[in-house]
């Protein structure tokens, strides 16, 4: 996250210039099966081995709404402290494309399952609320290959059909940083909620990103321009700036920004259009005679409702209180389900301010530096949990504690098991530190006389010396208190 | 014994059950009749072959408690049969074979019928002539040079000349009732939702219904009976019990009020349409019913919101017809669009392509309110009109069309004149409810002429009982020279 604090304008010749974006983030439902179908909605299958007949649209096919996916869009809403709409209606909009088998998609137009909500953003200068305008839910279309074939474009159908969130924001976010933390937030709302994986390699989670930007202080909205279906956070931020930076120069040199469809080449790292106002599809939409329209019952939000899981804001404020964390480390480990669960995992039965300062320390160095999740992790919660516990037993030294986790996050042995094979027990035997002290002491009058002359300096000497002398073993605590005591 | 195939669907049944004779002969005797024809035109698709082979199967094993056991029964071309080509009168559909059957066809299988024959049908069931198929005109058996009506005109046709004991149709605007009242026969269009549009080619969503077409309202009871039921499949299919309408059929309507609509005397409409209406209201008095005048107020505005209605979903329904998975591709074309372009130009005939561009255009964007909107507003109140004198009748009776079977290329060129013949079969539709046509008469020409009775919605027991009274008093026998046979 950026430390910046200032607020993001772009410099223009003439000025500065706000940017004003609002997000269509498409979410696929976690849902075992499609929309209207029973096919599966498995990534990675063979192509076109997970299309229904209805899928590909065949005569005489109807679809059935998945009364699963229903859920899933209301407990989504929920989460987004929104509206849930008792009516619906699902309509048409055509259009043609090879990889469209009926010839139109099946969405939501004037009726959504959900209206208006807020999602809470947490910034560096404080916490911002985002509009929701709405979510809606949607069929996916199939996939079309151009590349295989020089002449011949090739169609999977496996995604055809498959369920969709279109979750719509309010122009409300002002620069890419923001946007960032929105689809982050919004993303661990839903994998808080269990209805979306929000896996951006296998296409879970894409957004349309409308870009406009005006004189800083204007209050109205610029014309804006939407860039299609960019597939990662990092391309998002970077199809804003260079829009943003697009628009403020046509601006300035007096032109006008028509309002179009672009696109993001990541290659080349700049929108390009891809149609105009003008040549916009008229997707034709009315209420699909297919479907009845969606009646929701109120006693079914309730139950919904009911059921969901703590959400990230909350948490967050149930450990700082809990935990005495700051907002600052609260945040951090809330940000993804996967990280609290092993943050309360461990702090169940071991000391809070360990676990929170090992897990935020070395475990997340460890999980940056091999590129994988909490949940790849080699060192799981319940190992975590030991490695802190011997810590705060006294077994091993908060420093020899360091060396055993640089094994256990490559082997993911457990650290009784390491510390045994590497004898690195703690010597904690009051007697057998005696004797090693007592050495000391012999061995080094001088220093003795020097420090009982009132050179308190030196006890970290004394302490030094016990310490190469047990080769790193000897409990520190204990260490201090014989020499304390010696030394008088 | 005399010739079976002009007994009716209840006789035949009847004589199956008291094993008086085998389904083997029944159904030689209809190919037989099959075969003599050379000139009607009402099959696309012969399945005598293997009709014979479920014949010879049935009577190794017979099972007579179903409600149609050993029957042969041709179905209208767009009902989906498993391995049996389904061409919904279309060169788009002219080789495909679908690998599923429609939950209609699927549910008279299981009352122990079989498959005879697919029968021809409008372009996509848009028509009233059966002048649009691709496969050619049908010609009415009442005469040489006249239509059977459309868009079920090879069901009409195949009946009414004893080339199939009973049928099934589709009705979006008449396609039932129309080409029954042209034949002789009898035709139910059940209300919305009673029977499962799963697996029939769809032409207008909200008002496609399949239906019975029969020789009797007695056949037309026990056909019902066999087709009804909920479907999980189709998300608009009504969840209700069976009825056993055969069973409980009875003429004894004493009591019942019978609303005369003076919204259906239209101008120019022939005497005789009204002498048989006038005939109408006296018989059903003489049985013991009440008539009272009623008003349908917003009649006159039925047929053009039909004609936003169902062209808007039509040019939706018929958006997956592009080439890519299944059905006629153009080899013409070098890229996606001109491979739609083509695929879609040459694949669809002119009516079809008349309505998509309809459709297309009432649902634009800048024309959505003005057409579509309006037209949803209207078919309420039509339906409103319904409800309201449903509150003072038990049923409605009007003439079924405004004129007897014209010639064929009659009202070709003109779409107008063409659409104007459902004029009294199209409110019913927009309503959703049910209504039958039955014989009732003949023109000067001794062309037949039927009677349509309008019922509340899922009232179809007592609309048959109606119908079955009149149908008694009326005693209308249809006496035909079988002049489409080659050796008279």
């Amino acid at each position: 996250m950026s430390k910046e604090t200032k607020k993001y304008l772009v410099e223009g010749e003439k000025g500065q210039w706000e940017v004003v974006i609002g997000l269509e983030v498409h979410a696929q439902i976690t849902s075992k099966s499609k929309l209207f179908s029973g096919s599966s909605t498995k990534f990675g299958a063979e192509p076109n081995t997970q299309v229904s007949l209805v899928d590909s649209a065949f005569p005489g096919m109807l679809p059935v709404i998945n009364e699963f996916c229903i859920h899933q869009a209301i407990k989504t809403g929920l989460g987004l402290n929104a509206k849930i709409n008792t009516y619906s209606v699902f309509d048409r909009k055509n259009y043609f494309y090879a990889d469209l088998p009926q010839g139109y998609q099946i969405s939501q137009y004037k009726n959504p399952i959900v209206g208006e909500g807020e999602i809470i953003l947490d910034l560096p200068n404080g916490s911002k609320k985002i509009g929701i305008e709405r979510l809606h839910l949607e069929q996916d279309a199939g996939k079309s290959i151009h590349d295989l074939d020089l002449s011949n474009t090739f169609v999977d159908l496996n995604r055809s059909g498959v369920a969709l969130m279109e979750i719509v924001s309010k122009p409300d976010l002002r620069s890419p940083d923001e946007v960032n933390v929105y689809v982050k937030k919004l993303r661990s709302i839903m994998r808080y909620l269990g209805t979306c994986d929000g896996n951006m390699q296998e296409g879970s989670l894409r957004a349309d990103v409308n870009v406009s930007v005006r004189k800083e202080g204007d209050t109205k909205l610029g014309t804006r321009c939407e860039i299609k279906n960019v597939n990662s956070i990092k391309f998002m931020q970077m199809a804003i700036s260079y829009e943003a930076q697009r628009q403020v120069e046509l601006l300035e040199s007096g032109k006008k920004i028509s309002q179009e469809t672009r696109l993001f080449d990541t290659k080349k790292n700049e929108t390009r259009s891809m149609r105009s106002k003008e040549n916009a599809h008229d997707y034709r939409y009315f209420p699909d005679p297919d479907l009845l329209p969606l009646n929701i019952d109120k006693n079914l939000i309730e139950k919904i409702k009911k059921s969901l899981p703590e959400l990230p804001d909350q948490k967050k404020e149930r450990f700082i209180n809990e935990y005495s964390l700051n907002s600052y480390e609260a945040n951090i480990l809330v940000s993804e389900k996967e990280i609290s669960d092993y943050f309360e995992e461990v702090v169940k039965n071991s000391d809070k301010k360990l676990a929170k300062n090992w897990i935020m320390g070395d475990l997340f160095a460890s999980l940056n530096e091999k590129n994988i999740s909490i949940s790849e992790s080699p060192v799981t919660s319940n190992k975590m949990a030991q490695l802190i516990d011997t810590i705060s037993s006294g077994v091993i030294s908060g420093r020899t504690a360091k060396e055993v986790f640089e094994i256990m996050k490559e082997t993911g042995d457990e650290p009784k098991k390491i510390i045994e094979s590497k004898g690195l027990q703690q010597k904690s035997d009051p007697k057998e530190l005696e004797k090693i002290i007592d050495k000391i002491i012999l061995d080094n009058k001088d220093t003795v006389a020097q420090y009982k002359s009132g050179k308190d300096k030196l006890f970290g000497f004394f302490v030094g010396q016990a310490m190469k002398v047990s080769g790193g073993k000897a409990n520190p605590q204990l260490v201090n208190e014989i020499l304390k005591q010696k030394l008088k | 014994m005399s010739d079976i195939s002009k007994k009716s669907l209840t006789e035949i049944v009847k004589l199956i059950k008291k094993k008086e004779i085998k389904s083997e002969e029944l159904t030689q005797s209809f190919i037989k009749n099959i075969n003599n024809d050379k000139k009607l035109n009402s099959f696309i698709t012969n399945c005598s072959e293997n009709a014979l082979k479920k014949a010879q199967n049935f009577d190794k094993s017979p099972k007579l408690e179903t409600l149609l056991p050993g029957i042969p029964i041709a179905v209208k071309d767009l009902f989906c049969t498993k391995g049996v080509r389904t061409t919904a009168g279309s060169k788009m559909l002219e080789n495909f074979i679908p690998s599923y059957e429609s939950t209609i066809t699927n549910n008279l299988w299981n009352e122990g019928a079989f498959l005879l024959g697919k029968l021809n049908c409008d372009e996509y069931a848009m028509g009233s002539s059966n002048e649009t198929s691709y496969f050619g005109n049908v010609l009415n058996p009442i005469a040489e040079n006249t239509v059977p009506g459309g868009s079920s005109g090879g069901s009409a046709s195949a009946l009414a000349a004893d080339l199939t004991p009973t049928t099934i149709g589709t009705d979006t605007g008449g396609s039932i009732r129309q080409p029954a009242s042209f034949t002789g026969t009898v035709g139910l269009k059940p209300t919305y939702g009673l029977c499962s549009r799963w697996g029939i080619v769809a032409f207008a969503s909200s008002l496609d219904q399949a239906g019975p077409m029969t020789k009797t309202v007695q056949d037309c009871a026990l056909m019902l009976e066999a087709m009804a039921g909920f479907d999980k499949k189709d998300s608009t299919s009504i969840n209700k019990k069976k009825e056993n309408y055969s069973k409980n059929l009875t003429e004894n309507i004493k009591g019942l009020k019978i609303g005369i609509p003076k919204e259906y005397r239209v101008d120019g409409m022939p005497k005789e349409i009204d002498r048989l209406w006038e005939n109408g209201k006296k018989i059903l008095k003489d049985s013991g019913a009440e008539i009272i005048d009623i008003s349908l107020s917003n009649t006159k505005y039925a047929l053009p919101t039909y004609y936003i209605v169902a062209p808007a979903e039509a040019s939706s329904n018929l958006a997956r017809y592009d080439g890519v998975k299944y059905g006629f591709r153009s080899t013409k074309g070098n890229n996606l669009i001109e491979m739609y372009e083509n695929t879609r130009s040459e694949g669809f005939g002119d009516e079809v392509k008349r309505r998509i561009l309809i459709g297309t255009y009432v649902l634009s964007s800048g024309y959505y309110d003005a057409y579509y909107l309006k037209a949803q507003k209207v078919r309420q109140m039509i339906k409103n009109d319904f409800d309201q004198s449903f509150e003072k009748v038990d049923a409605i009776l009007t003439p079924a069309t405004p004129t007897s079977a014209f010639k064929i290329g009659e009202k070709k060129d003109d779409p107008i004149s063409m659409y104007l013949n459902d004029i009294f079969t199209v409110p019913v539709n927009l309503a959703g409810i049910p209504a039958i046509s039955i014989p009732a008469g003949v023109d000067n020409n001794n062309y037949p002429l039927g009677l349509q009775l309008i019922g509340k919605p899922l009232d179809e027991q007592k609309l048959l009982n109606i119908a079955y009274a009149v149908e008694k008093k009326i005693n209308f026998k249809q006496s035909l020279n079988r002049w489409w046979e080659n050796n008279v």
